[in-house]
């Protein structure tokens, strides 16, 4: 009886306290960076100005008039949204034929796939940048669209497989009895059933695209770069203009905040999929 | 038109043999049932005469026409599904009418064959449902209307009825029966069960480990069993089966005698032993008798009642004439 009295205050009080905490300390960062833009860049460094301060456009007026962040934002848009389009449209296909008709190498090829993902960046950099030099597509949206859904593929393969799993193969049969092809079984049960895991997938790739900083960085000057690229030219070395970078980060970050608060409910169900079965 | 021969057909799962090469031939009309424990491989015959299953060698042909090669879409066969495999984001009428919508038919026919279906099927209230608003039975014959919407050569059944409680069972068994009846078309019906096989068959096909033991009517089964298998499987409650002196005095190695073919009498007859449990279905008593010396226990079943109690010792008398002889190897003397 003690030990159920016990974990029940702890579940009506150390539960929410320590929720609370954990979503605080996470915020934290956003909301700092938030409070920041608003402040001039000599106010930013100032510690008599920590939380009192007076509030100024100053940071985003300058980031649209003088940094052509709609430019950035553009690309930033075009990219993501290919990128995850793309990226779909093949790890679909992909993780259907997977799930529902495996073979004895299966689980080795999506480890291969996730193996993929092992590989550091940095090993790379330099041939992919020769390369992209060498056909013609340095700076380009191309460039960066294959390159976003390259590495965001085995990821969405992996998510996808998972979700498909979940639906039972008679379903899938009972297609095939009733005269559907594989398009069909796709489009006519698959996608139907599976909507919930694909929305989810869909928004992550689409996360992890926006926010992707290492490659779009190094592999844009101006014609593609995205809003990260924006972010890396604001960031003096000398550690200054901490109000500017501010801004422009809060710019960068704040539609896919809002996209994500839209889309919580995808999201959580999608990164817990499989967890909680 | 639905007349199915299977030739050297066999399946491999990587290494293991499920199903050695064997032929069968499904009359157009005929209601044929696969029987056998479970593991015996007679789903996977069924998943392959569907196309579901890939034949490790041999071919299927559908009234004269090598179908081996060919997709289960386009084989011209309807299945119904243990698990039912509705479509759950389609209402009761977009499941029943998506065969017909695949086989890209005006949307006026397939709302009239929708329309039939589900009169015969007792759906039509259910129409707007979703599958999982539906009862078990109510899945079923979703299933069902799925499959004869589209007028198929042959109906496959896989275990349909394994899903549901006792007394819808025995409902759907007699549905499904009335069905064949009406239609005549060919169908095959997957189950463990023996009595679904017995009551529904008019082609029983008996497998164990993947092997044909025997094919025959249900009556032929019952009175002609071809091996000890098929005489322990067909036939409830089990006949008896022993083997020693017992059986060598009727010059075979095992002899076999059904329940309802022993007779009982509490003073005299040829076999003595006790009574074991006793239960009275009132129409029926089966008693379980034990210390025959023969086995471990026998059944006898008995029409009505008869008043007996635990231990006490009873006689019995096999019917000479229903005793069945098998040889060393198991096969059936005449």
């Amino acid at each position: 009886m003690a030990i159920v009295a016990q974990s029940s205050k702890f579940s009506t009080y150390g539960r929410p306290i320590l929720a609370w905490g954990v979503g605080l300390l996470f915020f934290f960062p956003i909301f700092w960076m938030i409070l920041t833009s608003f402040k001039t860049d000599a106010d930013a460094v100032k510690p008599e100005h920590l939380i009192f301060f007076t509030p100024t456009l100053e940071n985003y007026l300058n980031m649209t008039q003088n940094y052509d962040y709609w430019r950035f934002a553009r690309n930033s848009v075009i990219t993501a949204v290919s990128a995850t389009v793309f990226t779909l449209f093949v790890s679909i296909p992909a993780a259907y034929a997977m799930a529902f008709n495996p073979t004895r190498r299966t689980k080795d090829v999506l480890m291969w796939m996730l193996s993929t993902k092992m590989l550091p960046a940095a090993a790379v950099l330099y041939p992919m940048i020769f390369l992209a030099k060498g056909i013609g597509l340095y700076d380009t949206h191309i460039l960066v669209i294959a390159v976003l859904s390259l590495i965001n593929l085995p990821i969405a393969i992996w998510m996808l497989f998972t979700y498909f799993k979940e639906i039972p193969k008679d379903i899938i049969e009972a297609g095939k009895m009733d005269g559907v092809n594989t398009w069909g079984e796709i489009k006519e049960i698959l996608i139907p059933l599976a909507w919930g895991g694909i929305a989810s997938t869909a928004l992550l790739i689409f996360i992890f695209c926006w926010n992707e900083a290492y490659w779009t960085v190094r592999l844009t000057t101006v014609d593609a770069a995205t809003l990260s690229k924006l972010i890396e030219g604001n960031r003096a070395p000398e550690g200054l203009f901490f109000g500017r970078l501010s801004a422009v980060s809060t710019a960068a970050v704040g539609p896919i905040v809002v996209l994500g608060w839209f889309c919580q409910k995808q999201l959580v169900q999608g990164l817990t999929f499989g967890a909680v079965k | 038109m639905g007349r199915i021969v299977l030739d050297q057909v066999s399946k491999c799962f990587g290494d293991v043999e499920v199903i050695p090469p064997l032929d069968l031939t499904i009359e157009d009309g005929e209601f044929a049932v696969f029987v056998g424990p479970s593991g015996c491989g007679k789903s996977t015959l069924l998943r392959m005469i569907a196309g579901l299953e890939d034949l490790t060698s041999g071919a299927i042909a559908i009234d004269g026409e090598d179908v081996t090669e060919v997709p289960p879409s386009k084989r011209g066969l309807a299945m119904v599904f243990q698990s039912y495999a509705l479509y759950p984001h389609m209402t009761v009428r977009k499941n029943i009418g998506f065969p017909l919508r695949m086989e890209k038919m005006g949307q006026a026919e397939i709302d009239k064959r929708v329309e039939t279906a589900s009169q015969s099927l007792n759906l039509t209230d259910y129409l707007d449902r979703k599958p999982g608003q539906l009862s078990g039975g109510q899945r079923q014959r979703v299933a069902i209307g799925r499959a004869i919407v589209r007028d198929p050569s042959a109906f496959l059944f896989d275990e349909p009825l394994s899903n549901l409680d006792a007394a819808l069972r025995v409902g759907m068994r007699l549905e499904i029966s009335e069905m064949h009846a009406r239609m005549k078309t060919t169908m095959i019906y997957v189950t463990h069960d023996q009595v679904e096989a017995m009551t529904m068959a008019d082609k029983i096909v008996v497998l164990q480990a993947g092997v044909i033991e025997q094919v025959g009517s249900p009556l032929d089964l019952y009175h002609k069993p071809q091996n000890v298998f098929v005489a322990g499987f067909i036939g409830s409650p089990k006949m008896n089966l022993f083997s020693g002196p017992e059986a060598a005095k009727h010059g075979a190695h095992t002899i076999g005698i059904r329940p309802e073919h022993t007779d009982v009498n509490t003073t005299d007859g040829m076999w003595e032993g006790r009574v074991g449990v006793a239960e009275h279905l009132g129409s029926d008593t089966f008693i379980h008798i034990h210390d025959t010396g023969l086995a471990d226990m026998l059944t006898v079943r008995i029409t009505g009642d008869i008043a007996v109690k635990h231990g006490d010792k009873i006689f019995l008398t096999p019917q000479a004439d229903q005793i069945h002889k098998f040889d060393a190897q198991g096969l059936r003397i005449e």
